[in-house]
This record gives structure tokens, sequence and C-alpha cells, in this order.
């Protein structure tokens, strides 16, 4: 596994963007040796989360991997659960454990289940995998702040899969009426689900009208932009009265040719063959594909 | 002993004032409602601590959510609504949220069983010690009376981990008194006899009590168990009075799948198979009534209770 990089969390600071870039390759990179691997998996929608991950981890959470309890921390909430490889790789490279253990992801007794447990992995803030669920479990943490009177934030990273659930719109509805300025969504808008393009499947129409009609600070971006995506983040710290969302126009698969907007790899890992090309795409040399390989029974 | 019927609070009411009293030395207890905190309850800690009541509104399903994110940072909710409505609505989120990470949230519900009454079936809520029971890591209880009611929820305060308690609309029996002390999974023997045990937990307690009476002038004598907690269970004692009788009643406003009766009959068949018998609604849901016209129709009733009790008795001959 390839050395982690250094950690830049301070919101204000300078942004390192040539240090975001190489971190959110070697997380895609990690996405399909993990996923190759285990030889099941969700890397369509791993990928597609990629930069927004590199950009909450790597510069603006308020975190300290050597201290996953500490309680004015920022809470992410990883809502869309099957996406947790890109999860466990930011993670692994922002110092909760050691990257070697990336390779176990849902082996038996591993740490690093299928879906994320909250019990058996520091730096998980919530077991997911239920779709729908995260929204009302950021709120619970948005007013655990302000009952504190902390000012720690939570971000919720939620798929636009999840928008079909009713919970979703409970949550939606709930944290306006509630102004909880402190709640910050991004929505990984991949535009497909499990069994095909989201408008097939249960078409949405405007996303972005149905936030503003509940109440929401809503900010369309290109999700893979970080500098649309730094940008947005900064916009959601600006004083509100509501609470925010990202719509983060995002592409399944994103990195490797083969896998974007291929709906087969929403939940079908890398074969052997793909694994060695999708990792030759992504720049990784060729000692460590053969490595990688030579795991793949 | 001569038994008295006297009526005292609901165990709905004695929920609501607990709260209260731990609200006053537990700050990090938060009560939230799903708009129904008239009939839960609630309203009590709500006008108490207006900081830390929320009323959700109609979304069960939210309502569980947030409890799960207030209780990964540390807070101690108490959420309510009708049993049927929150254990049903809420069970995934139950499951995923609360029971999978085995996090602090107490559920505690009212308008369980059938004397719900004139409502109807879609109110009445006969599955949620079954429901309950599957959530791993759960404490599960059912008390009978105010006093074991302000007693357990207190408990289930102190206790650390995710617990569901049922409450029921009307006023029930007393049973017990301020100074009665109950623990989390011990059962309580009521009365101690040598032919046959009769099990029941929440309002079937007094009508166990009231059957033992019926059976003495029958020449039966019956011992009679208050099973306050479900899960887990008292083996110990279940598996000590069968031995003692020989044969088993079980009594509640439940199914008689996946609530007490089984467990009562998964403790027993383990360790003392003596012949069971279960008093409980049998595959069917109830209707609307006056609560006491509702007991009556569906044998939960200390008649009904003594009659199963006689059968059982006559199993064990054989």
């Amino acid at each position: 596994m390839t050395k982690s990089v250094e950690v830049s969390n301070r919101p204000g600071q300078k942004i390192d963007w040539d240090s975001l870039s190489r971190t959110a390759l070697l997380i895609r990179r990690d996405i399909i040796k993990m996923l190759g691997i285990a030889g099941s998996g969700h890397p369509g929608g791993s990928l597609s989360c990629t930069d927004i991950l590199t950009l909450l981890y790597f510069h603006f959470l308020r975190h300290d991997p050597k201290n996953p309890k500490w309680p004015d921390r920022d809470r992410l909430i990883f809502s869309k659960g099957h996406g947790c490889p890109a999860l466990y790789s930011a993670l692994a490279h922002a110092g909760y454990f050691d990257p070697k253990m990336l390779l176990t992801l849902r082996q038996l007794g591993s740490p690093l289940q299928g879906h994320p447990d909250v019990r058996r992995l520091a730096g998980i803030e919530a077991s997911t995998g239920s779709l729908g669920q995260g929204l009302s479990v950021g709120i619970g943490c948005a007013l655990a702040a302000r009952l504190d009177k902390k000012d720690f934030l939570t971000y919720v990273i939620m798929s636009d899969g999840e928008l079909n659930e009713g919970q979703t719109w409970e949550a939606a509805m709930f944290a306006s009426f509630r102004k909880l300025s402190n709640l910050i969504l991004i929505l990984d808008m991949n535009k497909f689900q499990l069994s095909g393009a989201t408008k097939e499947i249960l078409d949405m129409h405007s996303v972005a009208d149905k936030w503003k009609s509940f109440g929401w600070a809503v900010r369309e971006i290109d999700g893979h932009s970080h500098k649309e995506l730094a940008q947005a983040i900064e916009w959601t710290r600006s004083p509100k009265n509501e609470p925010s969302v990202i719509l983060a126009d995002t592409v399944k698969g994103k990195g490797v040719s083969f896998m974007e907007h291929n709906n087969h790899f929403h939940g079908v890992a890398p074969n052997k063959d793909e694994t060695a090309r999708a990792l030759k795409e992504l720049g990784e040399n060729d000692a460590e594909i053969q490595r990688i390989l030579g795991m793949i029974p | 002993m001569s038994l008295e019927r006297k009526m005292g609070m609901a165990t709905r009411d004695a929920y609501g004032k607990a709260l209260v009293e731990i609200g006053q030395i537990n700050p990090d207890v938060i009560v939230m409602d799903a708009d129904l905190s008239k009939s839960t309850k609630t309203e009590f800690f709500g006008k108490a601590f207006p900081d830390r009541f929320i009323d959700i509104g109609i979304q069960e399903m939210n309502l569980v959510g947030i409890a799960t994110g207030l209780a990964s940072c540390g807070k101690i909710p108490f959420i309510s609504s009708f049993a049927c409505f929150l254990m049903c609505k809420g069970y995934e989120q139950l499951r995923v949220g609360v029971a999978f990470p085995h996090l602090n949230v107490k559920v505690v519900t009212s308008h369980s069983g059938i004397s719900v009454g004139e409502d109807g079936a879609s109110q009445q809520s006969v599955e949620d010690l079954a429901l309950a029971a599957t959530l791993v890591g759960f404490v599960v209880m059912s008390p009978s009376d105010e006093f074991q009611t302000r007693a357990l929820v207190k408990l289930a305060a102190s206790y650390k981990g995710p617990v569901y308690i049922r409450t029921g609309r009307p006023k029930a029996p007393v049973i017990y008194n301020e100074k009665t002390s109950f623990e989390i999974g011990k059962g309580i023997l009521l009365r101690s006899g040598k032919d046959v045990t009769l099990v029941a937990t929440g309002l079937m307690v007094f009508e166990a009590l009231e059957a033992a009476e019926n059976l003495k002038i029958k020449g039966i004598d019956a011992s009679v168990v208050d099973i306050h907690t479900i899960k887990p269970i008292d083996r110990d004692l279940l598996i000590k009075e069968a031995r003692k009788t020989g044969a088993v009643v079980v009594a509640e406003e439940h199914l008689i799948w996946g609530g007490l009766g089984s467990a009562v009959s998964q403790a027993l068949s383990q360790a003392c198979p003596v012949p069971v018998e279960f008093v409980g609604l049998d595959d069917t849901y109830a209707e609307s009534g006056r609560p006491d016209e509702l007991l009556e129709k569906y044998g939960l009733t200390s008649k009904n209770i003594a009659s199963v009790a006689e059968k059982v008795v006559a199993r064990k001959s054989k």
C-alpha cells in the first residue's frame, strides 16, 4: 500500500491543491485494490464520492485521528454506506489506522466491514448501509451541538438514490424548520442507483427545487472539481439561518474509463484483468499492480 | 391475603411523571415524541424542560434517526409514541441505528395491547414485544403498575444500552408500593403455590393474582410470577417454579407468538419442559370496544387465566 499523505485539516488556511489531487488519486487506487482483492463491493459509488471525502478529510474537517472520540470534532455521517471503500481509504490516509489494513476489506474479522460498523472501526461516526437514514442521524448530532453550545459542524454525505427514501424528506423538513445551520448535506449525484439510471427508476425532476422548497440553502457544483467543492464548503460556513445542501454533480465510477457512467460497476467488483487495467489508468506502478494481482485468488 | 382491585394511575402517566424526576437529576436526558405527547405523557417533561424536549412531528423514522445522532454525541434520548407506530414504522431505524451500534437510546411506548379500546386494532399494539425482543442487545420491559413503571423507567435511565419499555393507556390496578425495589431482569414471585405457575406481564399480572384467588376456591394452589423484563428473562426463577409446580400458564396482552409466551417456553424447554398454556391473542387483531369488553372478549381476564390453568393442571396428570 502506498504511504500515507500529510494531513492538513485547517479551514481558512491555504489549500494545497496538489496534495489534494494526489490524495484523491491514492484513494481511487485503494478503492480498486480493496475491491479487486475482496471480490465484491461497490466501485462506482465509491469512486464518485472520492473527491468530496478528500476535500473534507484533508482540508475542512476539524478532527484528530489520534483522538477519534474528541467531543469537539466535526461529525461526518456517511449515509451511503456502500461507498465505504472510499471512506476507509480516506480514514487510513488521514491517520486513523494503518493503510495496510485496507486490503482486509470484507474479510472475516476485519474492522473494514462491507458496510460501515461504528463498533468495529474508529473514525466511523454511524453504522450505515440501509439507505436514507444518515440525514436524521446528522440532525441528532447537529441538535446535540446546539444543546451543548458547541461549534462543531455535522456533514452528511448521501447518494441521489437515497432521495427515493421517505425518511430523507422527513429529515429535510425537520432540519430547516429547526434552522439547523450547523448541518451540511453533500449529495453525491452520480445519477445511478442499483437497477439503473435514477431518472428511469424514480425521476426526482429538479432536485435543487425540492431542497429549496424544503427550506434549505442550495448550491449546485461539479463534484469532482476540488476548487468548486472548496468554494461550496466555504459557502456553507457563511452565516445562515438554514441548513445547507451541496448538490455535487458526479460521475459514477469517476477516474476509471470503463467504469465511468457504467452501472455494471454499481455493485460488482473488478475482476483480475479489470483491476490491472484500472490501476494502470490510475498511474499505479507495475510492481504494485503485480503485488495486488497476486493477492486476488 | 385478600386481593383488592385498587386502581392506580395508567402506566403511561407513571412514565411521564418518572421522566420529570429523571430530568431533574440528569441533564443529558432528551425526550422526543412524534406528535403524541399528550397521549404518551411525555408532555409532562416537555412542560418541565422545554429546552430538552422535541416534538419531531409525525415522523417515526426520523424520530429514531435523530435519537441515534443524539446518543452518538453522549445524550440519553427517550423517544416515545404509540407502540405500534414507533416499533413498526421505526423498526429498521432501531435495528441499524440503535441496536447494531448498541446505543444508549430508550424507547418507551404507550398504547400497548388491546386495552387501548375504542380506537381499534390499527392503534392496538399486539406485536411490539416480539419486535423489541429481536432487536439485538435490547432490554425489553413491560411494567404492570405505576410503581413498577416509575422504578423501571428510572433503572432504564441509569442503565447503559438500548431499552424498550411498553406502557398502557388505561388505569392499572396497584400491585406494588413506592418502597418496592425492582431489578432489570429479575422476575417477582408474588405468590408461591405448588400446583401451577401463572406467569404474567403488564396488565395481566393483576389478572393472574385474581385468577390464583379463584383457583384456590377450586383447590388449586397457584404461584404467580410477574415477569416485567421479557429480555433478558429470569430463567432461574422460571425453572425453579416449573420444577416446583410442574405446569405453567403464560398471560400477556400481546400475540402469543414472539412475546412472553415464547420467551418462557424457550427457557423451560431447554431446562425443564413442563406443560405450558398460553393466554394472549392467537393470530388475531382485536377491534373497537371498551377496554374491559375487549379484554373479556379476547380472554385476557382472571377468569380465563383460571380456566386455562385448570386445563394445564389436567395435562400434568396425564
